[in-house]
């Protein structure tokens, strides 16, 4: 029988963006793209099923090995830190994570920083290496009001093109790193499916222009 | 022993490590659960996770429920010149579960070798982990790596101090893209960053990824830990040498850690399921003048093996009429040497749920049907 290959992408304009390259790549599967409620969708022939999840669980498929692959945003890599390899930048889903606040905030060192945020590991850890004592506000979403309505200081969050940003008079005070979607693989299926893998890494690599 | 129908799956394989580490002349170490919580504040780094359960005791001494087993072991023993101290351990860690984060009671497996650790110790202990996976399963890989081979490529391609623990966690994640930009921050030639990218993109069998890396790094770096590497895997008999792979992502604490450090998968395992390697510099730490190399199985990453319950039996073995006895004996007594359970018949029963069919003919064993 021979070997699937589980691909774990994330729902969403970015997950079309990706499954567009494992097509071009040569891994097509058609029913993907009919409209019903199915969940999971495999080309026999080419050796891969593909299923949608929240972006923010693709590595946890990954990590657990209910997926042997997937692509994730660099946030969410950096954030939960899962047990996985990163194999390839696919230079899409573009963004950064960046410190915003209200455009007239001066911050004022004598006292804690309070920061709203998805983000609590990379934003602790930022804050860690400037050597500056904040307090973490976690928040799961709508970060941008915090600031807004004194909830806190400033927000560390993805900043895309930083209209939302604009419109609620806030701006983007300091760019932490930049984002962009990983192709990550679990270590064991990596181990036991290498060549499958590393074939669909080599073909997406020539799909965004990548030296193999 | 026949442990087939009254222990769980991870107990089996508990049972068949036991005599395996004890028949290479381990012994067996067996320690209190409770261990002075200051032997984990100092080696706070070794641990693998971070939680620790503790608790007063009666003489007002802070305790701690054991996170790990090595630490203990390497506590206890003493630094005597040529001898080397050579224990297993069969033993339940507690630690905080990742997906949990709730504490969560581990069966650990494992085995160490302490003390004038020279280059038999080294093999010795590779093939023990080789076998140790077999044992678990026939599908599964030993993954080297060797600390002391990546340090000697960081110093020929002369890759800054700063640089090198964030180098090593790339090379660990497979992360290509990054070592690349890092090479640049560097100052690293292409031709360099061309050399230092093999630690990553050659991975698989000794005798693909060897030469390679010989050849790439003739010249620029000091081969001896490869050559050592090399030495220990040429002393593997053909069928354990299957289970071996070259891959630098292997990439243990180098603080605790150095020279050879390995990992074992199985398949269908998600995570290692074996972690080892040689941890001088954790000795050092404690103050001993030993050497060290040991490994440790994790049980809890088996327990979804679990089979038993599909099949009644691993293999159902036949054989024609006429077969040798010595024969029929000798591959029954292989194949549950690998842990697995064997029927012997002449014919296949009706109702017998087997997960291979084998076959004696003429003193060979030919597979008739493997079921998934």
């Amino acid at each position: 029988m021979k070997n699937v290959l589980n691909v774990a992408l994330p729902k969403g304009r970015l997950g079309e963006k990706v499954y567009a390259i494992f097509e071009a790549a040569g891994f097509p599967c058609p029913s993907i793209k009919e409209s019903n409620r199915k969940l999971i969708f495999e080309n026999e022939e080419c050796g891969v099923r593909y299923f949608w999840v929240k972006p923010s669980d693709v590595a946890i498929y990954v990590e657990r090995g209910a997926a042997d692959i997937g692509v994730a945003g660099k946030d969410i890599l950096l954030e939960y830190r899962p047990d996985v390899y990163e194999l390839f930048d696919l230079d899409i889903g573009k963004c950064r994570m960046a410190v915003a606040a209200m455009k007239d905030f001066r911050d004022d060192p004598s006292k804690t920083l309070r920061v709203a945020t998805k983000f609590s590991r990379i934003a602790s850890e930022y804050y860690a290496s400037l050597g500056r004592e904040i307090d973490i506000i976690h928040l799961n979403g709508s970060i941008e009001i915090a600031p807004i309505l004194g909830l806190s200081d400033v927000i560390v969050d993805i900043v895309e093109t930083g209209t939302t940003l604009k419109e609620n008079n806030l701006e983007v005070k300091e760019t932490i790193l930049p984002i962009s979607a990983r192709l990550i693989a679990n270590k064991t299926g990596f181990k036991f499916k290498t060549e499958q893998i590393t074939r669909i890494m080599d073909e997406m690599k020539k799909q965004c222009g990548g030296a193999v | 022993m026949n442990t087939r129908f009254s222990a769980t799956y991870e107990e089996k394989v508990t049972f068949a490590l036991r005599d395996l580490y004890a028949n290479h002349g381990y012994s067996r170490y067996k320690m209190s659960r409770f261990e002075e919580y200051d032997l984990y504040v100092r080696n706070k780094d070794f641990l693998i996770s971070d939680g620790v359960i503790t608790f007063t005791d009666t003489n007002g001494k802070l305790m701690a429920l054991k996170p790990d087993v090595t630490l203990s072991i390497i506590k206890s023993g003493k630094d005597s010149a040529g001898a080397v101290q050579k224990v297993y351990y069969d033993e339940n860690v507690y630690r905080v579960s990742s997906g949990s984060h709730g504490y969560k009671e581990i069966m650990q497996v494992g085995l160490e070798c302490i003390g004038d650790v020279d280059d038999y110790c080294l093999y010795e202990t590779l093939l023990l982990a080789a076998k140790s996976l077999y044992l678990i399963s026939d599908q599964s890989v030993l993954d080297l790596s060797h600390l002391g081979f990546i340090t000697a490529v960081f110093d020929g391609l002369n890759v800054p101090a700063e640089l090198r623990a964030r180098a090593l966690s790339l090379i660990a994640e497979k992360n290509l893209h990054e070592l690349m930009a890092l090479c640049k921050d560097a100052g690293l030639n292409e031709e360099q960053a061309r050399k230092l990218k093999k630690l990553i993109t050659l991975y698989g069998t000794p005798d693909t990824v060897l030469p390679k890396l010989k050849e790439t790094f003739e010249g620029v770096a000091d081969l001896s830990a490869l050559t050592k590497l090399e030495e220990l895997i040429a002393l593997f008999d053909e069928e354990t040498k299957k289970l071996l792979r070259i891959d630098f992502s292997v990439i243990n604490d180098i603080h605790y850690y150095n020279g050879i450090v390995f990992k074992g998968f199985v398949k269908d395992v998600p995570t290692g399921v074996l972690s080892g390697g040689q941890y001088d510099r954790l000795l050092e730490k404690l103050g001993r003048k030993s050497g060290a190399i040991g490994f440790a199985v994790y049980l809890d990453a088996l327990e979804r093996m679990e089979v038993s319950a599909k099949y009644d039996v691993d293999v159902l073995l036949i054989y024609e009429k006429g077969e040798s006895l010595s024969s029929i004996k000798l591959w029954a007594q292989e194949l549950m040497s690998r842990g697995q359970s064997v029927q012997v018949q002449k014919e296949v029963p009706e109702k017998l749920r087997y997960k291979k069919l084998m076959k004696l003919e003429e003193g060979r064993m030919i597979l008739l049907e493997e079921r998934t």
